[in-house]
């Protein structure tokens, strides 16, 4: 257990930090994907045709492509987007973008589109008769939708939510290839200065399972929460 | 979009989707044994066999399939009586490292699947088998499986999907396979948009026949 050891002699410390960064990482990752599954939420529900079609591309696309793929994309095509935009804006020097902005968009991005199809089907399985209700009640829209609409939407969503979570949470171990500091690559760097591979990797591994199941612990306890009315 | 340089890079991409295919449908296969296997370890009344099978699949469920990878291929070769053994043999090969790695991932994915299709069966139809005096190889065999493959199909392709998906891997254990070698031409060239457009759409084009093959078979098993 030497090697775990906090301070100079072990690698507890550093594999610490390296798991906060992978929460962090995939924090990041899943609120851009919520961000992202809105809109296109929105566009598989909305009315308009080429709209449903953008939506079902996004979702096609990234569900359907490797992880691995779309990380190298990002990995090494982003800093070239970044500096063509800014040149549009006049800026024409080298930009590189860090890795934790790459790592948390490549992974928010596919995870956007899990999370597309599951509030596309947790809106649609909200019944219709609410919404003539609360009209009826003569509720505001904004109050329909923050008092009536969201609330039940969670609580359907809530399990598939979880999934998600824990599909990002587990697809941040692929960052590693990018070279930002994450439990993968802690492990990789602490496995070749110590020459003990199964160790470390068996160790990322138990992080991994901690992470995961804490997740569940916590999900489990927020669905409870919000099915208190049922 | 540069034509000549898709047309330049589209053979080698092409070839090394075959070690994709060939790395998909090897760990399927080897995965539907060990998924029915775990299945049946998880409903059986054993309760050593119970949690065998509940721990296996919570493993390797509840960890990326990068570290199943590295654990088998890094790490078991530091193993003193793995190396002396004849499982060096194949264990030195990142080609069967990764095989092996992807069978048990699946197989954890698919024990669940199959376990919960085993579980919707409906009694009144074990009931009836029993009335008509069927054996229990027969009941397994005639009603059982044929019920559980139908009730498993959806579930199964989205398990297909993402072991396709999850083969990518293999190109962190020095494998070439499709996404292997588009990470290889990408950083030789740095042209990332027009690679990843044609290797994704044979990604795509590869799921597309998974979900119409499912779709066929989900007919083809149908109570209809």
């Amino acid at each position: 257990m030497g090697l775990l050891a906090f301070g100079d002699t072990g690698w507890g410390d550093e594999l610490f930090f390296a798991t906060l960064m992978t929460i962090a990482v995939a924090g990041a990752a899943i609120f851009i994907g919520f961000f992202l599954a809105a809109i296109f939420a929105s566009f598989k529900l909305s009315k308009i045709k080429i709209l449903n079609w953008i939506g079902s591309f996004y979702t096609t696309v990234f569900r359907g492509v490797p992880e691995l793929l779309v990380i190298y994309l990002f990995f090494f095509g982003g800093s070239g987007a970044v500096m063509y935009v800014a040149k549009i804006f006049g800026y024409d020097g080298y930009i590189e973008v860090n890795a934790f902005i790459t790592g948390a968009f490549s992974i928010g991005i596919i995870s956007g589109a899990y999370s597309t199809e599951v509030f596309r089907g947790a809106v649609q399985s909200i019944n219709k008769g609410q919404f003539e209700a609360s009209e009826v009640l003569g509720f505001k829209k904004k109050i329909y939708y923050y008092k009536v609409i969201i609330p039940q939407m969670l609580r359907l969503a809530l399990p598939n939510i979880s999934n998600v979570w824990q599909i990002t949470l587990k697809d941040t171990s692929l960052i590693s290839v990018t070279g930002l500091v994450e439990i993968m690559r802690m492990s990789y760097i602490a496995a070749g200065s110590t020459r003990d591979p199964l160790f470390f990797y068996s160790f990322a591994a138990v992080l991994y399972l901690f992470l995961t199941f804490l997740s569940m612990k916590l999900f489990n306890k927020l669905e409870q929460h919000y099915s208190k009315g049922y | 979009m540069d034509l000549d340089f898709i047309s330049e890079h589209f053979p080698r991409l092409l070839k090394a989707t075959k070690l994709t295919i060939e790395l998909t449908s090897l760990s399927l296969l080897f995965g539907i044994f060990v998924g029915v296997f775990f299945a049946i370890l998880r409903v059986s009344e054993n309760k050593i066999l119970f949690f065998i099978s509940y721990y296996y699949s919570y493993i390797f469920r509840g960890t990326p399939l990068l570290v199943q990878i590295f654990i088998i291929y890094f790490g078991l070769g530091q193993v003193e009586w793995i190396r002396e053994s004849f499982l060096w043999i194949f264990l030195k090969e990142p080609y069967s490292c990764a095989i092996l790695a992807f069978t048990l991932n699946t197989g954890a994915y698919s024990s669940e699947i199959f376990r919960s299709a085993f579980e919707t069966i409906n009694k009144g139809i074990l009931e009836a088998a029993e009335g008509l005096g069927l054996n229990k190889i027969h009941t397994f065999f005639k009603i059982k499986l044929p019920i559980a493959i139908r009730q498993s199909l959806p579930a199964y392709g989205n398990e297909m999907i993402l072991m396709l998906k999850g083969t990518s891997l293999a190109s962190t254990v020095t494998l070439l396979d499709l996404t292997g070698v588009a990470k290889h031409i990408i950083s030789t060239t740095f042209r990332p948009v027009e690679v990843f457009i044609v290797a994704g759409s044979i990604y795509l084009i590869m799921t597309f026949i998974i979900h119409n093959l499912i779709k066929f078979l989900e007919k083809k098993f149908g109570y209809q």
